[in-house]
């Protein structure tokens, strides 16, 4: 901070859940000094999905020529570092473990504090780095991995009131890009060919019972399926395009339709979206427009920041340090980590 | 010269510290529990009986593999993380040649190796020369019968090291008979302190950034894609 008398916070964040090998350096939680990913995703493409055993492996050739990056990008050394914070989970066991191992080493050399970190946690304080959080305020979360409506009083506070009964919504999107013969990942592709096309399709809305904040996208994912294989066997020719628009459209109706329920019953002012599928235009569009109606301020992270990175742990990891939270020796992967 | 010694490739959780030269301290267990949970906490505890700090280590040793894919990369992250962190080297040692050792008073061929599922094992072939454990047939990963059948054909004696080894050994003596020897129960498992030795006389030269596990084989994924590449090719060219 700048009023001259509390004492900079620098924390070097760390993050290998999935197929991202990140490290970061972020001043007072929100400054960014250094934010070096190398995302595995050429690797990953020809087997049309992230393999763990890969990922792990690239992991732990990758791993200190990021660390040294980000060190060396923010122009602090090991003295200027408050705190390691590190992905604990969810994720990848085998891809968290070499984040977490390496975290432990750093901080064993170097006699550094350690702070394991939420993944989830880390992307909303992804819009931490975009903007200072205020609270009462609502996240919705949107990823490869997850789809959770996630509540927040104050910093470091998470609870989740709705989240993916089967599929994450990210998966959904890949699952039908898949189906549309388009590559990996299709997320972004259905999201141009959305834009290009009309939602002439009817297909299901998964609202799960009035009260339900939670999410279900594989009978969405099965309507498309079937759709097109009906068509298919019609002899009727579907424009991707159009497939494309419809799905989404479904998909964005519930989402944006769940989260404006949630923030009114919440009474919420703020509006936050965080994970990779954040970068999807047609969700921010959509997501902006019924904000303003409401009068609601709604964050989204720069899409650098959407996608896995340690910039993020390192935000979360800042609030954590500041609230005393430390984590020993004996900190460890943990695959389904939940969030509180 | 100091050094910190780290094995996490098998069941066997493996640490050791090498003081003025001397292996002043071993911590070992052969419990199934989680490496990546118990490692550093087995690292300061033995530091700090050694009255330790990790400034004044010289280099860290690691046991590169094979063994668990997870388990190697375990030790591996850690000791390399550790060594970069530190400014010194890290130094990587076979995972099968620790376990070699043993046989430094045999005079037949040494045949180390670890369960790799489907028939096969990792293994190497080792003999002792001039007061040293050393390897005469690279680390690989083959048929357990084959690899039987070769050692077979030296007509020597055999030592066989492993952790493995209840799952194995009935197989050994139906090949080898007479020719194959074993060793206690404690000698089938990878100690630390001769992953410390070992490491501690072993030249440093790897760049620590571009340090890897020996995994030996590709993973299934990989293999499975470079098989169907190469069926593609062959497919292209009409073959
Ligand atoms: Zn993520």
């Amino acid at each position: 901070m700048s009023n001259g008398m509390e004492k900079d916070i620098v924390i070097l964040g760390i993050e290998t859940s999935c197929d991202e090998t990140s490290a970061a350096v972020v001043r007072n939680g929100r400054e960014v000094l250094s934010n070096v990913v190398s995302s595995q995703i050429e690797s990953h493409k020809r087997f049309g999905g992230v393999v763990p055993e890969i990922a792990s492996r690239h992991h732990v050739e990758q791993i200190t020529y990021i660390l040294e990056e980000a060190l060396s990008n923010a122009a602090v050394t090991f003295q200027d570092i408050d705190a390691v914070a590190v992905t604990e989970g969810p994720g990848l066991v085998g891809a968290l473990l070499i984040g977490v191992n390496a975290a432990k080493a750093l901080a064993y050399a170097h006699d550094i504090p350690l702070v394991g970190v939420h993944h989830i946690a880390g992307h909303i304080y992804a819009n931490h780095l975009v903007e200072e959080l205020t609270f009462p305020l609502l996240t919705l979360v949107v990823s490869g991995g997850h789809t959770e409506l996630v509540y927040m009083e104050g910093h470091g506070s998470f609870e989740v009131i709705g989240e993916t009964r089967d599929d994450a919504v990210g998966e959904a999107y890949d699952k039908v890009a898949r189906t549309l013969g388009l590559p990996y990942p299709g997320g972004p592709h259905i999201d141009r060919l959305a834009h290009e096309g009309e939602a002439t399709i009817e297909l299901p809305r998964a609202w799960l019972g009035p009260e339900s904040y939670d999410f279900s996208f594989s009978g969405l994912k099965s309507a498309v399926i079937n759709t097109l294989h009906n068509a298919k066997q019609r002899g009727e020719e579907l424009l991707p395009e159009n497939v494309a628009a419809s799905f989404q459209e479904s998909v964005i109706e519930v989402l944006v339709g769940k989260t404006m329920r949630a923030a009114e019953e919440k009474q919420v002012q703020r509006v936050l979206l965080a994970g990779g599928v954040a970068a999807n235009k047609g969700l921010r569009r959509a997501l902006k427009e019924a904000c303003d109606k409401k009068g609601l301020s709604l964050t989204i992270p720069t899409l650098e920041y959407c996608t896995d990175n340690a910039a993020m742990i390192a935000s979360a990891g800042t609030i954590l340090y500041q609230s005393g939270r430390r984590s020993g020796d004996r900190l460890n992967g943990q695959p389904g980590l939940l969030l509180k | 010269m100091n050094g910190l010694a780290i094995d996490t490739s098998t069941y066997v959780l493996g640490v050791a510290v090498v003081k003025d030269g001397e292996v002043v301290g071993e911590f070992m267990t052969n419990l199934k529990k989680n490496h990546s949970l118990r490692l550093m906490s087995a690292i300061r505890t033995l530091m700090e009986e050694a009255e330790m700090t990790p400034k004044q280590l010289d280099r860290i040793i690691v046991a590169q593999g094979p063994g668990s894919y997870t388990g190697v990369r375990i030790g591996v992250t850690t000791a390399k993380t550790m060594a970069w962190a530190l400014q010194i080297p890290v130094v990587g040692v076979s995972s099968l040649k620790i376990l070699a050792q043993y046989g430094r008073y045999f005079t037949g061929v040494i045949s180390p190796f670890f369960d790799a599922r489907r028939g096969q094992v990792y293994t190497g072939l080792y003999r002792m020369s001039n007061g040293l454990v050393e390897n005469i047939r690279p680390d690989q990963i083959i048929l357990h019968h084959d690899w039987l059948s070769a050692l077979k054909d030296l007509g020597e004696q055999v030592l066989f090291v492993s952790p493995d080894m209840t799952k194995h050994q009935e197989t050994i003596e139906e090949v080898l008979g007479k020719k194959a020897i074993f060793g206690q129960k404690t000698e089938n498992l990878l100690r630390p302190g001769e992953l410390a030795l070992l490491g501690m006389n072993q030249d440093v030269s790897v760049n620590t950034h571009e340090f890897a596990p020996n995994y030996i084989r590709l993973a299934e994924a990989e293999a499975k894609w470079l098989a169907a590449r190469q069926g593609e090719q062959k497919e292209n060219k009409g073959e």
